[in-house]
């Protein structure tokens, strides 16, 4: 098992360590129902390469038999040979390809598959990656590794490895001591090369890393920062310290040039060694007449053949490198303990109406401490709630446990009375629902967007939704109406037309109870007010939960929970917290005072 | 793009250098090649007929073998030492001309793109450098010195090759226009499918929500099936080019093995000659063939190196050379300004006045032009139209350094860099005394912070502490004229008034204009100016 920390918080990923070499291992266990397929890669590889050292051995003879001059009558077989070699070759090869990145697609497939179950237990609690968007992509992409190591490291190898032994066996038959020597070649070739390159590669990277780090961070600065580099005049002294940790980095890799070319030296080292053997020995071998002269072209140009295929195995053993360290990264993701633990036996779900009590409740993300603790909350029906305080305070946190995304440490969340914990989370998630200001948008239509929350519902119920998010108006200017594309994450919409469209959707799902974690963040300041406003205007009389760290519009909730440090600081109406000195005032009053 | 594009040479010099040791390494090689296939037809041959000793010819052979290896390593280090100071030229001439394009050009999305491009992008040039390029050079080499040892041995057989040696890049050729088109359709739909994996895992949160999350496996499977279905049907036509390449490759070679056969046979020829015929006929073809496999090695690198020069032919917006800036008001006259990707002009005819001393207030919806007036006071952006004076003097005229020394500007999210508070608010002035980076501190409210650590894009402080580092940038420079961006957007309450009073004080004997959208912010200004889709709509003296 990979450690579970391999994957930490910020998507850094620990020195994968021991469990690096399990990866290749695993990947083949789950590749193992493809296995007929990829043996049918393999023998046609093996197949192409037999021809391509067969049409030179073939051909060696030919030439040293014809030097006879015998009946042309008795070269006719192997005539025929060269020539089916010759066409063969190309063939097989191409018959390789394709039947293994067929073979590594389906393997690819049933990966996906795999991991998206795993990562749909996982998500979103102990899934960092979730939350932090672009490593979702590197993710996917680290994924795909898998298709790197079937077609480009352990295809090749399992051929080399058949063609290699096979051809030595073939060199025996003639030549046993050449045979060694061949033996000893490929063995450098194969294994001795990849590690040398290995060890330069690393040796490389440890004088280069801290100034490509160095580098990659001033080239962030100074292009994010360039408006006020340029304002302050700054821009020009940037430049210049960033070209000087430039060319640092050139003199180191230039420095370590030298031992990374040594491995490319070795391998044409090591075949020249094999031909240079196979004329050394077969030269004195033929005077003692233990070989037949006739044999010993064969012998002295096969390694020529073989070397030519088995070429490519150092630069492969490169590509695993990297690769196996992807694979390390989703393996590893995949290892981490799931959040929440789902009931063996789950009780069936209480009938409405629902009323949602929160006990002395405490709860922290996987691996990290409580982050609050002791809550006591009630959610009745159509009741609205805000929970309101500074960020890290413990909101979002709350909220995960409520739609259970997470387990408590301490205390229980019960639904008419029945402990959440003994329910189903996907039927938990029926009653209590979540509209977070990240909800993603799919890149498919405005009305296929709405559909995630209900299948069954009809454009009625679509546009009805939409004016209730005020997005109505809008949509109806569009020249495909619902059809419209939102474009990547909603791309194509403006910020407040993106949370509208989600909002739209939560209130189509029409859950019991909405939980609204911070809807309006990160938008400007008069969209953010106009939503605000919406938001409470399409939610009244329905159970809700607002979680904000801005106090705009307050007055119109039932309670408002103030929390801090993940606990509760203050709880009452608006009007209430405001006539009484505490946090609430305090940050009521700044925000009066600043507004003028 | 082409297998070798003249402007990789003419932007990054290492190139030429390094292309001049590729061939001069590759005729090296391919001397050597036909040197060991000279003496091991000679071995072989002497091996055969019983006659004369082989030692020399093994120790010459011996030595040849020696070379070939040191040549191979010398090869992967220059391609090594090329790849690092081209990547280093091109990276210091992309960084140096974005600077030149300056920020008007360097939107925000661009400025993410671009520093992917100036260190992984251009990382990939390694691929291209040390097997795509040498690769390159050994295909038009080998074959020629290939070629000119066999000519005076078997004048058939180097007719058989030299006849189709140039087979494979016409039929490379003629597969490759055929299947290109259909291939890019299909690398289209790749793209999709791949696409909608990525959508349904970064949307798990989201489908797990609404109960979505489970019956999206079964989706998953079904798209990955038709993906792998989609790409074979391409791969199939993809692969022909390499088939129909080691098809001509190796057919050639059995014919000629087999010619020189039939001619030994009847006696036309010796075992000497038809050896070295038979060893060198594969060389010939091998590096042709290896050039598409390197192939893809080169692409990202290539594609990169295309970005690059894309960027590096940008023209940069010309520079004024006047140093004197003249006092006086600054006068906007009638400017427009229109952004490449947007239909309706940012600016539509702007005129506005600043007289020395006051604080104007721009207010409008968001997007209605406030900061890009901004950023043409800054001399970012350059009017459509219209023109900027100062004093008597045209802004265009000006030396933007010169003039930049005289504003100084805040954004909306003013950009920290890694380091402590003081280095960043030193930015303008890198020289100031300890003394005089605590007094503009002090006078921006940021004194309690000043030895704080600032990480990477200021991560570690508040953005109301933000605001204020910036506000002490300001301070610091003595500069009569001050742009502010919003300086208390996305604050709460408590930060807000801070910044509030830290701009009361900064505006105190300097000619101010700051965008403005709270209510708090506009009590600080002499006049407002009211914009609404690039143009003023209205102004109130306050």
């Amino acid at each position: 098992m990979t450690s579970p920390r391999s994957w930490t918080p910020d998507g850094a990923v620990a020195p994968a360590g021991v469990h690096d070499r399990r990866v290749v291992r695993r990947l083949l266990r789950l590749a193992s129902p493809v296995a007929p397929r990829l043996a049918l890669a393999v023998l046609y590889g093996v197949l192409a390469a037999g021809s391509a050292i067969g049409l030179i051995a073939t051909s060696a003879w030919l030439i040293s038999r014809a030097a006879q001059h015998p009946p042309v009558l008795y070269l006719t077989v192997a005539i025929v040979a060269v020539r089916t070699f010759g066409i063969t070759r190309g063939v097989f090869r191409y018959l390789e390809r394709l039947a293994g990145h067929d073979a590594a697609f389906r393997v690819l497939t049933r990966l996906r598959v795999r991991a998206y179950g795993r990562l749909e237990r996982l998500a979103p609690a102990s899934c960092a990656l979730l939350r932090a968007g672009d490593l979702v992509s590197r993710f996917v992409a680290d994924i795909d590794a898998a298709l790197d190591v079937l077609v480009r490291v352990v295809l090749p190898y399992l051929v080399a490895a058949l063609v290699g032994a096979l051809t030595v066996g073939f060199v025996a038959t003639m030549l046993p001591s050449a045979a060694v020597v061949l033996a000893a070649g490929l063995l450098v070739v194969a294994v001795g090369v990849p590690l040398i390159q290995h060890a330069a590669a690393r040796r490389a990277d440890r004088n280069t890393a801290h100034l490509r780090g160095e580098l990659s961070a001033a080239t962030v600065d100074l292009l994010r920062g360039l408006p006020d580099l340029v304002a302050y005049g700054a821009a020009g002294r940037r430049l210049a310290a960033l070209a000087e940790t430039d060319s640092r980095l050139r003199a180191a890799a230039a420095r370590s040039a030298t031992g990374v070319g040594l491995g490319a030296g070795l391998l044409t080292l090591a075949a020249g060694a094999c031909v240079w053997a196979g004329l050394a020995l077969g030269a004195p071998a033929v005077s003692t007449g233990a070989l037949n002269s006739v044999l010993l072209a064969v012998v002295v140009l096969t390694p020529i053949a073989v070397f030519d295929t088995v070429s490519g195995l150092p630069a492969a053993a490169a590509q695993l490198a990297a690769a196996r360290a992807a694979l390390a990264r989703v393996f590893g993701l995949l290892d981490q303990p799931e959040p929440v633990t789902e009931p063996a036996a789950p009780v069936t779900l209480p009938e409405p109406p629902y009323r949602l009590e929160v006990c002395g409740l405490s709860a922290g993300w996987p691996g990290g401490p409580d982050v609050i603790h002791d809550l006591d909350l009630t959610f009745t029906p159509g009741r609205r709630l805000a929970v309101v305080g500074p960020s890290g305070s413990g909101k979002s946190t709350l909220a995960a446990v409520l739609v259970r995304f997470l387990d408590p440490s301490a205390g229980r969340v019960t639904l008419n009375g029945v402990d959440t914990r003994d329910l189903a989370g996907d039927d938990v998630r029926t009653v209590v629902g979540l509209l977070t200001d990240d909800a993603r948008l799919f890149d498919t239509t405005i009305a296929e967007n709405l559909r995630i929350a209900d299948r069954g519902a009809d454009d009625a119920r679509l546009r009805a939704v939409l004016a209730e998010a005020r997005l109505l108006d809008w949509v109806d200017t569009l020249p495909a109406g619902l059809d419209t594309m939102v474009g990547e994450q909603g791309s194509r919409l403006s910020g407040g037309q993106r949370r509208r469209l989600a909002l739209a959707r939560a209130l189509l799902a029409d859950f019991p109870i909405l939980i609204m974690d911070e809807p309006t963040e990160h938008l400007d300041e008069e969209t953010a007010d106009a939503l605000t406003a919406d938001l409470l205007a399409a939610t009244r009389g329905r159970s809700t939960v607002l979680i904000t760290h801005r106090l705009t519009g307050l007055t119109e909730v039932d309670e408002v929970v103030v929390l801090d440090g993940g606990r509760i600081a203050q709880r009452g109406s608006h009007d209430a917290l405001v006539a009484v000195d505490g946090p609430y005032r305090r940050m009521w009053s700044s925000l009066r005072v600043s507004t003028g | 793009m082409k297998p070798l594009d003249p402007r990789l040479i003419r932007y990054a010099g290492a190139t030429r250098g390094y292309l001049a040791a590729c061939v001069l390494l590759g005729l090296g090689g391919a001397v050597l090649i036909v040197a060991q296939a000279t003496l091991l037809a000679d071995g072989i041959s002497a091996a055969f007929s019983g006659h004369g000793g082989i030692t020399a010819t093994l120790v010459a052979l011996a030595g040849v073998i020696a070379g070939r290896a040191v040549l191979a390593w010398a090869q992967e280090a220059a391609a090594h030492r090329a790849a690092a100071a081209v990547k280093t030229q091109l990276r210091d001439r992309l960084l140096a001309h974005l600077v030149r394009l300056g920020p008007g050009w360097l939107t925000g999305q661009r400025a993410g793109e671009l520093t992917t491009l100036s260190t992984r992008g251009i990382d990939a040039l390694d691929g291209y450098f040390s097997r795509y390029l040498p690769q390159l050079v050994l295909a038009a080499v080998v074959p020629a010195i290939v070629l000119a040892r066999l000519l005076p041995a078997d004048l058939l057989a180097t007719i058989t090759i030299a006849v189709t040696l140039p087979l494979i890049p016409v039929f490379l050729a003629l597969v490759g226009l055929t299947t290109e088109a259909r291939n890019r359709r299909s690398f289209r739909m790749l793209a999709r499918l791949a696409h909608h994996f990525l959508d349904v895992v970064a949307g798990l949160p989201t489908l797990k929500v609404f109960g979505r999350a489970k019956a999206q496996a079964e989706t998953i499977r079904r798209v990955s099936d038709e993906h792998r279905r989609a790409t074979m049907r391409t791969l199939r036509l993809a692969f022909l080019s390499s088939l129909v390449l080691e098809l001509i490759a190796t057919i050639s070679v059995a014919l000629v093995a087999v010619g020189i056969g039939l001619r030994l046979v009847n006696g036309s020829l010796d075992l000497r000659t038809a050896l070295l015929v038979l060893i060198l006929a594969p060389e010939a073809y091998l590096p042709l063939r290896m050039v598409g496999t390197h192939f893809h090695a080169s692409t990202e690198g290539l594609a990169a190196a295309e970005q690059v020069f894309s960027v590096l032919e940008e023209q940069p917006p010309p520079r004024g050379t006047r140093t004197d800036v003249p006092a006086g008001p600054i006068v906007v006259s009638d400017v427009t300004v229109r952004y490449p990707d947007r239909t309706v002009p940012a600016l539509d005819g702007v005129d506005l006045t600043v007289t020395p001393g006051e604080v104007l207030a721009l207010t409008g919806p968001s997007g209605c032009g406030k900061s890009t007036l901004l950023s043409v006071l800054l001399g970012f952006v350059p009017p459509d139209s219209g023109r900027v004076c100062v004093g008597d003097a045209d802004l265009a005229d000006l030396d933007p350094d010169v003039w930049r020394r005289r504003v100084v500007w805040m954004s909306q999210r003013p950009y920290l860099f890694a380091g402590t508070v003081a280095d960043n608010i030193r930015l303008g002035v890198p020289d100031a005394s300890d003394s005089s980076v605590r007094t503009a501190a002090r006078a921006a409210l940021a004194e309690d912070f000043l030895d704080a650590r600032v990480g990477d894009g200021g991560a570690g402080l508040s953005a109301g502490q933000r605001q204020r580092v910036a506000l002490a940038r300001a301070f610091l420079s003595d500069a009569p004229i001050v742009l502010l961006d919003e300086p208390t957007a996305n604050l709460d309450g408590e930060s807000e008034a801070a910044v509030l009073e830290a701009v009361r004080r900064l505006a105190r004997g300097r000619t101010v204009v700051l965008v403005a959208h709270r209510p708090a912010l506009l009590t600080l200004a002499d006049r407002v100016v009211r914009m609404e889709a690039g143009r003023i709509v209205e102004r109130v003296a306050t």
